[in-house]
């Protein structure tokens, strides 16, 4: 760990444990948006920025999330937090059904699969699936969360709720991009075949990226769906897709960049309001001079930093000594 | 014993028939060398034994059991390592990275263990650290660990497929090439690296076209044509066989 990474990290903690005693509840809800939008890309992140599967339908895992959240709340009065794990379970299940025939696909061909499947979910729901979804008004009365006793209603204790789950999943994510786990998923997506042969089961971790992606995207589903008290199959359309596709194209693929990709993407919308009906052409031009300008994204990962072993020569011993000292002196 | 061994091994692809029922063995310990003229098959044979292709019939042997239809990652950690004739590093990735690459497959710890930083992970990490440290080490690129791959000269790049090969701990390697693009100070090193991974107890079966590597480093040559097994024997007596003398350089007509 860096020392600049660190104090950005530290800097940002502090910045976003202020921020709500200068925001209005308008402001707090904009900022609540973009938190969820932020997990929801870290979590695609894990598929798409780690992985390089080009996923384009990860609304589809939020959605199931969401939904699983409300029956369980609306229909058998389950409490919304407890359901959060159930969510993510469910999601996870799903993803491991739909990807598992799909896995193999390269880039784009998995990628128009993926909206399918988006679109697949969205159009279950609107047909009110099982009798259990519906329809396309959704399912209402949600009932609010809470924590240790504490009801979770007003916009700035969900922003809390909210940047705290951020903070978890930034944290737990590091720890995993720096594992053996972290750096299969690299491996794969800088060269699949050899990636496989150098030993990593690729199928398998392509799978498992999907699974945790998935995972987390249904737990940000049980939020989603406390928040808003209603929840209806255009909440998790094909462009909400699109938008967390382009957070982590934009961001590059760290952490950090996801973050503010979501805080661009997501945020600085708001602040031009008035000219909302000029924010497409906006974005598709920031989209066209990033990828000319700068196609890696705004903050690619930086490589990881491995501190040798001192007595590496000690560990060699009779072996190497000889080969090593020869190609040594005219590298 | 034959650490490896085919048997009557065919791949077609489409009408061409680009290795039609080769059989030959390695022992264990040995240096062997692939040779034959440009599309003779040798790559194929590589990607029949470490998986890449699955074989139309015949049959693969190693260490006694059959490893025809595992995927190439089962092959992996069975003990077969290989290098890429065309160099397939992870190029934008530190060179160390690129060597943990071959450690993946004798780790264990999944993703739980990653973020909870269990003391197993950890211990595992720091392991897998060490050891590749060691392999880098073994081909003398140490002091290149936090570069890019794609940032190593060309004759680096290869030896840095040999380190990430040898970090996934194998009993049999398989070097494509290696001497393709070095130079002759580099090639001369090579020989000696090529030497040390058999003393290291590991075999090996390299594809080669420099000859005289070939001939220095090898102890026993297997020579394809067409797609078929043209000869196998001592370099000094594949040297002098007609046959091979013919096809690598043709038959005088004239005569």
């Amino acid at each position: 760990m860096t020392v600049s990474r660190t104090t950005s990290y530290a800097g940002i903690a502090v910045v976003v444990a202020v921020l709500p005693l200068l925001l209005d509840p308008y402001w707090t809800d904009v900022f609540v948006s973009i938190g969820l939008y932020s997990v929801l890309a870290l979590s695609l992140n894990i598929i798409l920025g780690q992985a390089g599967l080009f996923h384009m339908g990860h609304a589809a895992f939020y959605a199931v999330g969401a939904y699983v959240t409300a029956i369980a709340n609306t229909m058998w009065g389950v409490p919304v937090l407890w359901a959060m794990p159930f969510a993510g379970l469910a999601a996870a299940l799903f993803a491991m059904l739909v990807a598992r025939p799909i896995i193999h696909l390269r880039g784009d061909y998995l990628l128009i699969v993926t909206i399918g499947i988006v679109e697949i979910v969205r159009i279950a729901l609107i047909n009110n699936v099982f009798g259990l979804t519906g329809g396309a008004n959704g399912i209402f009365g949600i009932s609010r969360p809470t924590l240790f006793g504490f009801k979770i209603a007003k916009p700035v204790h969900f922003y809390y709720l909210v940047w705290a789950y951020v903070a978890c999943s930034v944290l737990l994510f590091r720890r995993l991009e720096n594992s053996r786990f972290g750096r299969a998923l690299n491996y794969i997506k800088e060269d699949d075949t050899a990636a496989e042969g150098s030993g990593v089961n690729t199928a398998s971790y392509k799978l498992w990226a999907f699974v945790l992606g998935a995972f987390w995207a249904g737990m940000t589903g049980t939020i989603y769906a406390a928040k808003m008290t209603i929840i209806s199959p255009e909440s998790f359309s094909f462009w909400e897709s699109v938008v967390l596709f382009a957070i982590v194209i934009l961001g590059g693929g760290s952490n950090r960049g996801v973050l503010l990709g979501a805080f661009l993407l997501i945020g600085l919308p708001e602040f031009f309001r008035e000219f909302a009906s000029a924010r497409m052409l906006a974005f598709g031009l920031a989209m066209v001079v990033m990828m000319i300008f700068r196609p890696q994204g705004m903050l690619p990962p930086m490589p990881r930093f491995y501190k040798l072993p001192e007595r590496i020569r000690c560990v060699t011993g009779k072996d190497g000594g000889a080969a090593a000292a020869q190609v040594g002196g005219e590298a | 014993m034959s650490l490896l061994a085919l048997r009557n091994l065919t791949k077609t692809f489409g009408g061409l028939v680009a290795v039609n029922s080769v059989s030959f063995d390695v022992a264990e310990g040995s240096i062997v060398g692939l040779i034959g003229p440009n599309g003779a098959g040798k790559t194929t044979v590589f990607n029949l034994i470490t998986g890449n292709y699955k074989p139309d019939s015949g049959d693969i042997f190693f260490d006694g059991r059959t490893i025809k239809g595992l995927p190439t990652h089962s092959i992996v950690q069975m003990g077969i390592a290989r290098t890429f004739q065309t160099i397939r590093l992870f190029q934008n990735m530190s060179v160390i990275e690129n060597v943990l690459a071959g450690c993946h497959c004798r780790m264990q710890s999944g993703m739980l263990a990653a973020m909870l930083r269990t003391p197993a992970q950890k211990a595992e990490e720091r392991h897998a650290l060490t050891r590749a440290a060691r392999e880098l080490d073994f081909v003398g690129l140490t002091d290149e660990h936090a570069n890019l791959a794609k940032n190593l000269s060309y004759g680096n790049q290869r030896l840095l497929e040999i380190a990430r090969a040898l970090a996934t701990d194998p009993r049999f390697i398989i070097l494509d090439e290696p001497a393709g693009g070095m130079n002759d100070q580099e090639t001369a090193a090579l020989i000696d690296t090529i030497r040390a991974i058999r003393d290291r107890g590991i075999t090996v079966l390299l594809i080669e076209h420099d000859m005289s590597l070939v001939m220095k480093v090898c102890e026993k040559l297997v020579v394809l044509e067409y797609g078929a097994l043209l000869a196998e024997g001592a370099p000094a007596a594949i040297k002098d066989d007609p046959r091979v003398i013919e096809a690598y350089l043709g038959v005088d007509t004239d005569d």
